[in-house]
């Protein structure tokens, strides 16, 4: 326990309520309850709790009430409470501080300062509970221009996978999040005509069947993989970078890795589970292009490649590279995306917003005129339908939802996924935790999400009179700024409202 | 180009049938895609002349039953990434090969009769490599083992730096020109950093300085001295050497590297 901190939140108990049935003591995995028998009351460690709300949630009596605490230091703007704890931390454990989930910090958020327009008078608006509205999304490399043969459209002959909605489910492995979760994003995306991305970590056998809905990935510790975890799924993705973490590895502590998971990943059970920083065969385009034609070979050029970066300050010259190398997605995750453990400081300082990546890697692509060369998903950041529409409006193809589709399992984003003890049974493989998801219930909470957000954007093409996805791709006519610079208008391609 | 002519569907080929293909001015994905529909007709036995650089040989033979039988004898030299997530089939290289051969192999055989370029067996989960020569940089880094599947590497002449970085199984074997007549020879460095696992033997000297801080450094057990000879018996009868020369390794020292801790990087943060 380290000494000088003060505990972040206050748990407070309104004593005439509780009832002593001990939930919060077996529900909380930070050890803050505990049962004084002799005086029949429920004691605190203040100190552990995380603001996860699981006790809150679910103590029958609403007898708890979990806030920040009041305790302050001198106020100081440069010196804020945050600063204070994390140097304190550092200080007793000479450590790298590590965190999870996304970026926290008051970075400017652009989808708050878009606007969507709406059709009045001059072309009419479309209910969409009346008429036909395609959401559906294509991912893949398009033909530069359309052939007829015998009067008919020829075949294109590149690969693309169909999706019912452009939004599917960013990279989280099996290892980084429970089990449960793993086989709940599987099933609503294969349920909902979407897909899910199995991150790094290999994938299960048993859950091959649902390998139309199945992004695989490649990444620099290539665990788990032979060519039948490529041959089985409908996507397979190179990982290069993640928003939360650019330019640095992964690492999976041995005490994570179960037998199951050690048989998933192909590695020995307690063993770590190092990923590199870079791919070590691929250090410049040309390398990148060795492996994206070598993914290719290995599955008889019948599914798309994807190459996913995260956005940093030159990435539309790399994604030009990426597109030319042969890449038939780019996905890129922004700053804020999400992860089960990243160090602090990396989360928080290194990338720029999704918003901004987005907007100058499309204007890139069409200016150099290869634009249709590859889909273009990103992630990192979505929050709602409407960032959603936003992110196509700027000229996206998909996007990956992460934490939304963790807090629709139970994650209410209390960031403590690196210490492997999440009471929402998610980014754990503790067996007591992991039955909190209930797969049944998990699978139908994703699809729920997802078949309300598809609602929402029907709504949103319906106000705009539109009743194609397709005609709001890159369509940034649909959008103007609030509240921004000229430059920032400049780099999203958009004009201010009321102009 | 001057394939042999297309097969059609249905068509049989008996596997002791040895196919020879020119792929003179052939691109690798009309050379692979061929060798992949005789594969499927049953041509277990290749001899590929003329290869310039054609790259992924051995890769895209998923799906194919007995494709550890499939054997490509390669006259030339084979492009990058020959082998890459090869499963099962022996590919034996008459010449150097380029770089990042057998990448992320996970079964089967490759034997290089020259050198081999940079990034050999990055990831490589099964399966033996041999190369007569030298390999470049950046070999063996990331192996790893499970269960039963350790995959092997035997170089005869050197490496250089980066050797086996954040290796995490499997084993190489260096017998840096032993069967050469044993010229002095380049010392490489970096060797093993980030190591959590597997083991490197290397005959001849290795000093502290050459190798990573997550590394140890000791004599091949016995049981070790076993894999070590059981191995370059291979190496000796895939390149024709007499198989007896082995017994003359047991009077050469050889070093055995291996991960001090399986978790190089515990300590490193603040919870
Ligand atoms: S850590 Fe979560 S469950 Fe434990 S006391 Fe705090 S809010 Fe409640
Ligand atoms: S997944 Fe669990 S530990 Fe991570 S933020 Fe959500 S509730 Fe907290």
């Amino acid at each position: 326990m380290l000494t000088s901190l003060l505990p972040e939140f206050t748990v407070e108990r309104n004593e005439d309520r509780c009832i002593q049935c001990r939930v919060c003591e077996r529900q909380c995995s930070f050890d803050v309850y505990g049962y004084d028998g002799d005086h029949d009351v429920m004691v605190h460690r203040e100190e552990n709790c995380v603001a996860c709300q699981r006790c809150a949630v679910l103590c029958p009596t609403n007898a708890l009430n979990i806030s920040n605490n009041n305790y302050t230091y001198k106020p100081n703007a440069n010196w804020t409470r945050e600063h204070i704890q994390d140097l304190k931390k550092q200080a007793e454990t000479g450590g790298v501080l590590l965190t999870g989930m996304g970026c926290d910090k008051p970075h400017k958020i652009y989808w708050d300062h878009i606007l969507i327009n709406a059709s009045q008078v001059t072309n009419p608006s479309i209910d969409p509970l009346r008429e036909p509205m395609e959401l559906r999304t294509f991912l893949g490399r398009k033909p530069d221009h359309l052939e007829m043969k015998d009067g008919k459209l020829k075949r294109m002959d590149t690969p693309s996978v169909q999706l019912t909605t452009p939004i599917m489910f960013g990279a989280m492995s099996y290892g980084a999040i429970s089990y449960n979760s793993f086989s709940s994003l599987a099933r609503a995306a294969y349920e909902y005509g979407t897909l899910f991305n199995t991150g790094e970590g290999g994938w299960p056998k048993e859950l091959r069947k649902y390998g139309k809905a199945t992004i695989v990935q490649c990444a620099s510790g290539r665990f788990g993989i032979d060519l039948d975890y490529f041959n089985d799924a409908a996507v397979v993705e190179i990982k290069i970078g993640q928003g939360a973490k650019p330019g640095i590895g992964g690492h999976l502590p041995g005490e994570k890795v179960s037998e199951h998971i050690s048989q998933t990943r192909m590695i020995p059970e307690g063993s770590d589970a190092i990923s590199p920083a870079p791919h070590h065969d691929i250090y410049s385009i040309e390398d990148l292009q060795m492996l994206i034609h070598a993914l290719k070979e290995a599955t008889d050029y019948r599914m798309p490649v994807s190459v996913k970066i995260s956005a940093v300050h030159n990435a539309p010259a790399i994604a030009s590279g990426m597109v030319r190398a042969g890449a038939d997605i780019i996905v890129l995750d922004g700053l804020r995306g999400g992860t089960g453990a990243a160090p602090k400081i990396l989360r928080d300082n290194v990338g720029i917003p999704i918003e901004l990546a987005l907007a100058a890697v499309d204007t890139r692509l069409r200016n150099e005129g290869v634009r249709n060369w590859a889909s273009l998903v990103v992630s990192g950041g979505i929050r709602n339908s409407a960032d959603v529409f936003k992110a196509i409006a700027l000229g996206a193809d998909a996007v990956y939802i992460g934490t939304p589709a963790l807090m629709a399992l139970g994650c209410t984003v209390c960031q403590k996924c690196y210490t492997g003890k999440c009471a929402w049974g998610i980014t754990t493989q503790d067996p007591y935790l992991t039955k909190r998801v209930n797969p049944e219930i998990g699978t139908r909470s994703l699809v729920n999400l997802l078949r309300a957000w598809s609602l929402e954007i029907k709504e949103l093409l319906g106000c705009g009179g539109i009743n194609s996805i397709e005609s709001v791709r890159g369509n940034r006519l649909q959008l103007r700024g609030i509240g921004l610079e000229q430059w920032e208008l400049d780099t999203l391609g958009i004009r201010g409202a009321g102009q | 180009m001057s394939l042999s002519t297309a097969v059609k569907e249905g068509d049989q080929i008996s596997p002791r049938q040895v196919i020879k293909l020119d792929a003179t001015g052939t691109y690798y994905k009309d050379l692979n895609r061929e060798i992949r529909s005789l594969a499927q007709a049953g041509a277990r036995k290749f001899e590929i002349h003329n290869v310039y650089g054609q790259r992924y040989l051995g890769t895209n033979l998923w799906g194919i039953k007995d494709r550890d039988k499939i054997r490509l004898k390669i006259f030339g030299t084979p492009g990058s990434d020959m082998g890459a997530f090869m499963d099962g089939p022996t590919l034996e290289v008459i010449g150097n090969a380029q770089d990042a051969t057998g990448n992320t192999m996970n079964c089967g055989r490759i034997i290089v009769h020259g050198s081999a370029g940079d990034v050999l067996g990055y990831g490589m989960r099964g399966g033996e490599i041999y190369v007569r020569g030298n390999v470049g940089y950046r070999v063996g880094i990331h192996m790893k083992e499970y269960m039963d599947k350790i995959p092997t590497v035997v170089i005869g002449g050197t490496m250089q730096d980066f050797f086996g970085e954040y290796m995490a199984g499997g084993r190489i074997i260096v017998l840096n020109k032993f069967f050469q007549g044993n010229p002095p020879i380049r010392q490489s460095y970096f060797i093993g950093t980030g190591m959590h696992g597997g083991s490197i033997y290397v005959r001849g000297d290795v000093e502290a300085h050459q190798i990573g801080a997550e590394v140890g450094i000791s004599e091949p057990t016995d049981d070790e001295w076993k894999i070590i000879e059981r191995y370059v018996a291979n190496f000796c009868s895939v390149f024709g050497l007499e198989k007896n020369q082995v017994k003359l390794l047991k009077r050469e020292k050889f070093w055995r590297l291996y991960a001090k801790s399986k978790r190089p990087y515990g300590r490193l943060y603040a919870y």
